[in-house]
């Protein structure tokens, strides 16, 4: 512990500052009082209260204190700091003192408000003044930064929700990466059939957008790619891609497509939700971006079994190239946008629903796939055994709202179940039983499109489901369902058969999201998604400066709300840009090399990865930029090297000493 | 004149301090026994600050720090939660009685939280008494057990 007796030299003159907030303090508290006891404290030159501090006529109090009086800390008894603070400091700033010189004592929300009129009040108050004026003494002058920022964005993530950023940034003609993990960019978009609630097709819209970042000359597209690292900082991190190999040259394709006409090995296409097949040289779907195939190395036989290269042999702009390896590139960016979107929820674990066994229950997805015209049934619906449904059954919430696996409601399931109901009526004219907890249809057009779908002859049950079993009775031949749940609105236990089950599962962070957290040095919400800086005044920055998320990697939500998250953090990251620097955070940790002993302690426990270890001088250094000022690393520091700026120890302490004289 | 417990609370500034301030835009009346210091983070809170509180005087201290997965600062109140268990083996062995150091998790919306934390450890504090130090002679053996 250091000691309190070191003050600085100066000649210590503080101005005490105790507001009536009208009626709201002076109401409870007895301000004259107030202002009368801090007048007594040691180095304080002048106490003074006034009927508004944060009203011009407040401010020119301390403003011409600071000029007459040589006042050089100001101490701000008012409401909470989370309010007026930054006012006050630019009262300071205007005069010519350190912002930082400057302490508020929080007497309305945290003491006028909270409490009875009376003598009680009045003593909290002048221990919180007092708690101040202690601190005030041991404030420094704190120089605030600026960082440059490197004109180039990076956008993690090719789906919706990327493509729209990376349009909007190349847009205003700025630099944008785009890296994508998958051969094309689309990301689970394109494989929507229709989407809700205008039925709109959703290949129709997407692709447009698709071929633009293509054509962009601002848009450097790295699809089949990886980031796995990141270093640095705001305006200048630098990122590690790696390149996988395609085993395609980009620069030769021309994406005639015959390497995938000739190649003889099939395997379950992804893109397809492995209910359809596609080759071991293949694009994930006809319209991708880019139009270059890759060969799948665990999938290929020439790489399996050392034979074939039947794509080599008919490949005229011979861009097959066995020997391709990955490789590793350094991007710099002064700016990051995550679009790393969602998985969906894998229902096998809840047994009762027998998904993986029964054949005919199928995942929202899986249902989108077998509704698309370019789907692995050509958007015609079938049964396993070939048959068209008859009817279907759409259960809600499966894996949300569920205490066993996510309790959160994943959004987008409500409608995308109407959307079913209306397709499949379309294509089928059977009969639609919607199993339903609640109906969440929040959103333009949305509750006039739950409307429609009424309209259409669906069956609404409100109930959970409990099981599918097989229909067992022998009156059938064919194979059909029956789905047990309770119908909450006549309460009773029902029973409906159908022919085919959609379960509408959930939407989840990504299975590698706590990996992409470490790299990125982002938080997570409890649900494992992302986490905003602000849950509702910035759903779009994070605590990493420079990083931005933007749709579902932040939370569920539909196309209308990712594309305007995605437009949203294109406009921070193009401010960013356009200024060419920005403003950081003045509250960081520094380390007095003097006394650091060299044990690493604080750079293991700081979430930013801010402090690194100089071997030359063998101490402990903080980089500025990177650091937060939570001062985790200085309450650990077992040799009391490490301080926080505008938080420090001594601060503290006095503060301590202050409140309880 | 009846006992007047005093207490020193440490509050994250992010959801602690929010939510106390919060109690106080409710105008939700708790205890006038708490005076607040704001920190950045609840893992930024030195042992030696509790420490310093008894020694100056004070009968209790409430520190409080985000919900658990809600940290600003990614995990900071896991550090908090982890330094105040092992700060309390210290303090029983120093004689300081256990509701004495109160942990709270209180968010940025839970004025209740932060409410009923403050009339909760007022209330222990004032039924123990006020906090008499060096209780247990340092270095007498007893007190390390």
């Amino acid at each position: 512990m250091s000691s309190l007796k070191g003050k600085p030299d100066e000649d210590i003159k503080i101005g005490v500052y105790v507001c009536h907030c009208g009626h709201n303090i002076a109401s409870t508290v007895n301000v004259e009082e107030v202002a009368q006891h801090a007048k007594g404290l040691e180095n304080v030159s002048v106490a003074r209260d006034y009927l508004y501090m944060c009203s011009s006529k407040g401010q020119n109090l301390i403003r011409q204190d600071i000029m007459q009086l040589g006042i050089n800390r100001v101490v701000v008894a008012a409401c909470s700091p989370r309010l007026y603070e930054q006012t006050f400091q630019n009262v300071l700033r205007e005069s010519g003192l350190n912002p930082y010189l400057l302490q508020i004592a929080n007497i309305r929300e945290q003491c006028a408000w909270c409490h009875e009129h009376g003598p009680l009040a009045t003593e909290k108050a002048n221990r919180l003044v007092s708690g101040a004026i202690k601190r005030v003494i041991h404030h420094s002058s704190i120089e605030e930064q600026t960082v440059p920022i490197f004109p180039a964005t990076l956008v993690i993530g090719g789906g919706i929700a990327g493509i729209q950023a990376a349009l909007e940034i190349a847009n205003s003609q700025q630099i944008v990466y785009l890296v994508e993990r998958e051969p094309s960019i689309g990301g689970h978009m394109a494989q929507f059939d229709k989407t809700f609630p205008t039925l709109d097709c959703s290949a129709c819209i997407l692709t447009p957008k698709m071929n633009e970042v293509a054509r962009s000359p601002y848009i450097r597209l790295m699809t089949y790619s990886e980031v796995v690292d990141v270093s640095g900082y705001v305006g200048n991190f630098t990122v590690k891609v790696r390149r996988k190999a395609r085993y395609i040259d980009e620069d030769k394709c021309v994406g005639c497509g015959i390497c995938i006409e000739k190649c003889p090995w099939s395997t379950d296409s992804e893109f397809d939700a492995d209910l359809g097949l596609r080759k071991a040289v293949y694009t994930p779907f006809p319209q991708a971006i880019p139009n270059i195939p890759v060969i799948d190395r665990e999938r290929c036989v020439y790489f399996l079994k050392g034979k074939c290269k039947a794509c080599e042999k008919f490949c005229e702009a011979q861009a097959v190239n066995f020997q391709q390896e990955d490789l590793y590139i350094d991007l710099q960016v002064g700016a990051i946008i995550v679009a790393t979107g969602y998985d969906v929820f894998d229902p096998t674990p809840i047994s009762q629903y027998g998904y993986g066994n029964l054949p005919n229950v199928f995942t929202s997805l899986e249902f989108e796939r077998l509704c698309s015209p370019s789907g692995p049934t050509a958007g015609q619906l079938k049964l396993a055994d070939g048959r068209e449904p008859k009817s279907l059954a759409v259960v809600h919430c499966v894996g949300s709202r569920d205490q066993n696996f996510n309790a959160y409601c994943s959004r987008v399931c409500c409608m995308h179940s109407l959307k079913y109901s209306h397709l499949f009526k379309e294509k089928t004219g059977g009969e639609v039983y919607q199993i339903y907890i609640d109906m969440r249809c929040a959103g333009k057009a949305y509750e006039e499109f739950y409307e429609r779908v009424q309209g259409e002859h669906v069956n609404f049950i409100r109930g959970k489901l409990a099981s599918i079993t097989p229909d067992m009775s022998d009156s059938v031949d064919e194979e059909k369902l029956v789905l047990t749940c309770e119908d909450t609105l006549l309460g009773n236990i029902i029973n409906v058969t159908v022919d085919m089950v959609v379960l509408g599962v959930a939407l989840k962070p990504r299975s590698d999201s706590e990996k992409v957290a470490q790299i990125l040095r982002l938080g997570r919400s409890r649900d494992g998604f992302f986490m905003e800086r602000h849950p509702k005044l910035d759903p779009v920055a994070t605590m990493s400066e420079g990083i931005f998320i933007v749709g579902c990697c932040q939370g569920p939500k539909d196309i209308p709300d990712t594309v305007a998250q995605a437009s949203a953090a294109a406009a921070r990251a193009l401010a960013m840009v356009v200024r060419g620097k920005m403003d950081t955070g003045a509250i960081t940790a520094s380390i007095d090399e003097n006394i650091c002993s060299a044990c690493k302690v604080c750079s293991a426990l700081c979430p930013y990865g801010a402090i690194f270890f100089d071997e030359t001088s063998n101490v402990s250094r903080v980089n500025r930029i990177l650091c937060k000022g939570c001062n985790v690393c200085g309450a650990a520091c077992p040799s009391g090297a490490i301080s926080t700026r505008n938080f420090s120890e001594t601060q503290i302490l006095a503060e301590i000493e202050g409140v309880l004289v | 004149m009846s006992f007047e417990p005093k207490i020193v609370a440490f509050l994250c500034n992010w959801c602690s301090y929010a939510g106390a301030d919060l109690a106080g835009v409710s105008r939700a009346k708790c205890a006038p026994n708490v005076m607040s210091i704001r920190l950045m983070c609840s893992g930024g809170l030195e042992p030696a600050f509790v420490l310093k509180a008894f020694k100056e005087g004070a009968d209790g201290v409430l520190v409080c720090g985000c919900n658990l997965g809600d940290c600003h600062y990614i995990d900071g109140n896991y550090k908090t939660l982890m330094r105040m268990t092992l700060l309390k083996k210290l303090t029983r062995q120093l004689g300081i009685e256990e509701p004495r150091i109160r942990l709270q998790w209180v968010c940025a919306s839970c004025a209740e939280d932060f409410v009923s934390a403050v009339n909760k450890i007022t209330e222990d504090v004032r039924a123990l008494g006020p906090y008499r130090q060096n209780k247990v002679e340092v270095g007498s053996g007893s007190a390390i057990s």
